[in-house]
């Protein structure tokens, strides 16, 4: 196959947050606009769009297009759990770097309930028996990362205070307030080790990406270097696939891990030359499991990386710069999305207050229901 | 005497007369190892050899929290203890473990340590139909041994 390299050439966003009884087509329809002005992409100038979403129901991405009158191509509605983006930037990516199109769009949607996520994943008698309470499976496996990582509450506490607080200047956050590590013990014990703040909440926005054979866009734009989608072996009973039993799962690659090797060898690179980070913080243990399964640092390491402020905006490698879900919520379809919004400013020099000074390669992951992992790899 | 309380779900365990639960999984002949609840296939392996095997009933305590907040479609009591309980694999594929998810009798997470003993035990659980069976895991007092 032919080594055709493709471009970012436009980002959109709709803030994350709660909007009353705007739509997910209205809040698609929105983003996507604005991603195809950036690109310069119109009517006529692509060959297909995929829309994530978990949520969204019958034909959503036809809906979202359909608003804007550009209905016509193949429009395809993709499901991936909280990887559902990364998955339809997967897609798109790769039928560019075959050849079939030259530009795609790629949306994704969501408009969740408030609560804790029902999820038609679980058969009926499992929320019957009390056996679908999805926090309670972060739970377990935040136990577990602190007895067998050595590390603590306080650590969760700090990866809260610090998404929060590159939050601040993320206009398009659900929560832009500070907080302490004080103030994050002190919330509501939702399922132990895990505080309400420490969870992400489910809530509604949008956000767009067109892709584009890279030979069509000018020569400084982003490149999307990497976009590659994996499930989980078999084996884990901690795995985001919530199986009722589990084997000794010590060799057995987590997906995370498998998609990021994946990515890694699609873009030629490693783990060390990654400058900026937005990875999965549905829960505050969740990033931390994330970084040692990216490669980011060994296990056990993330209390020093939390301590020395390496992670932090100003930090070696800032991780979560946005804000992360902790800031922004969590809109199924869009969450993944709205990462590579995020890191696509960041390598333009366009995230404002929050730029991660010099960033070139950029990292984008989400790991959920299925299980679905995804990474993509950004460059400039 | 059949148990006049209907089952969470068919399948997942048979109950003694004596009120001792016993959960149902699957061993694969290939691999020897277990699972549950049975399946067609082996999920660990994809063996297509998988005979119903009755699981063992006492094991130690893998991972535990708390649910404070009623999860969608439950309707009954909070908090409640949920968890993981790991049991040795007998027989061929000695060695193996097989961790099993469920709810835990205790629901105050600071009363248990990792490790402790505990036992498989038949739980009645109110829904909106009527109470169910269903299995959970206690601690294990000895007492059954």
């Amino acid at each position: 196959m032919t080594d055709v390299a493709v471009a970012v050439a436009g980002v959109g966003i709709h803030p994350f947050g709660r909007h009353g009884d705007l739509t997910a087509t209205a809040m698609g329809a929105d983003a996507l606009r604005d991603a195809m002005a950036e690109a310069s992409v119109g009517r006529g100038a692509f060959q297909a769009a995929f829309c994530a979403t978990a949520y969204g129901g019958v034909a959503a991405g036809h809906r979202v297009l359909g608003a804007l009158g550009l209905t016509g191509v193949p429009i395809v509605d993709v499901e991936a759990g909280c990887a559902s983006g990364g998955a339809a930037l997967a897609l798109a990516a790769g039928a560019i770097r075959a050849g079939q199109y030259d530009t795609v769009l790629v949306v994704g949607i969501e408009k969740m309930p408030k609560g804790i996520i029902r999820s038609s994943f679980f058969p009926s008698w499992m929320e019957t028996g009390g056996l679908a309470a999805t926090p309670a499976y972060f739970a377990l496996r935040a136990q577990r990362l602190l007895s067998d990582q050595g590390l603590t509450l306080d650590d969760l506490a700090s990866v809260v205070v610090k998404n929060r607080g590159h939050g601040v200047h993320n206009p398009d956050a659900m929560f832009t307030k500070a907080v302490t590590a004080e103030e994050v013990l002190a919330s509501r014990m939702v399922s132990p080790p895990l505080h309400l703040w420490m969870l992400c909440s489910p809530n509604e926005g949008a956000a767009a990406v067109v892709l584009r054979r890279a030979d069509l866009v000018g020569p400084g734009a982003v490149r999307l270097d990497a976009a590659a989608l994996r499930s989980h072996l078999p084996g884990s009973v901690l795995d985001e696939s919530t199986p009722l039993s589990g084997i000794d799962d010590e060799g057995i690659t987590p997906p995370t891990q498998l998609a990021a090797d994946d990515a890694y060898e699609a873009a030629g690179l490693g783990p060390e030359d990654v400058d900026v980070v937005e990875c999965q913080d549905t829960d505050a243990a969740r990033e931390l499991i994330s970084w040692a399964e990216l490669g980011l640092c060994a296990p056990g390491e993330q209390a020093r990386i939390l301590a020395s402020g390496d992670a932090n905006v100003g930090g070696v490698r800032p991780v979560n710069p946005s804000g992360g879900l902790l800031s922004k919520g969590e809109p199924l379809g869009a969450s993944a999305l709205g990462q590579v919004v995020e890191l696509v400013r960041q390598l333009r020099g366009q995230a404002g207050p929050r730029q991660v000074e010099g960033a070139k390669v950029a990292l984008a992951h989400t790991i959920g229901r299925g299980a679905n992992a995804s990474v993509v790899l950004l460059s400039t | 005497m059949a148990d006049p309380t209907p089952a969470l779900q068919g399948g997942l365990f048979r109950l003694a007369p004596d009120g001792t639960l016993t959960l149902v999984g699957g061993r694969s002949r290939s691999s020897g190892r277990l699972h549950f609840p049975l399946a067609a296939v082996c999920p660990w392996t994809g063996a297509d050899d998988v005979e119903p095997s009755d699981l063992p009933r006492h094991g130690r305590l893998w991972a535990w929290t708390t649910v404070t907040a009623p999860p969608p479609g439950y309707a009954g009591p909070v908090p409640y203890g949920f968890g993981v309980v790991e049991f040795d694999v007998p027989g061929e594929a000695d060695g193996e473990v097989l961790r099993i998810v469920g709810r835990i009798t205790v629901a105050d997470a600071d009363a248990l340590s990792a490790g402790d003993p505990m036992v498989v035990v038949a739980e009645e659980l109110p829904t909106d139909d009527g109470p169910v069976r269903t299995w959970a895991f206690a601690p294990d007092t000895g007492g059954d041994r």
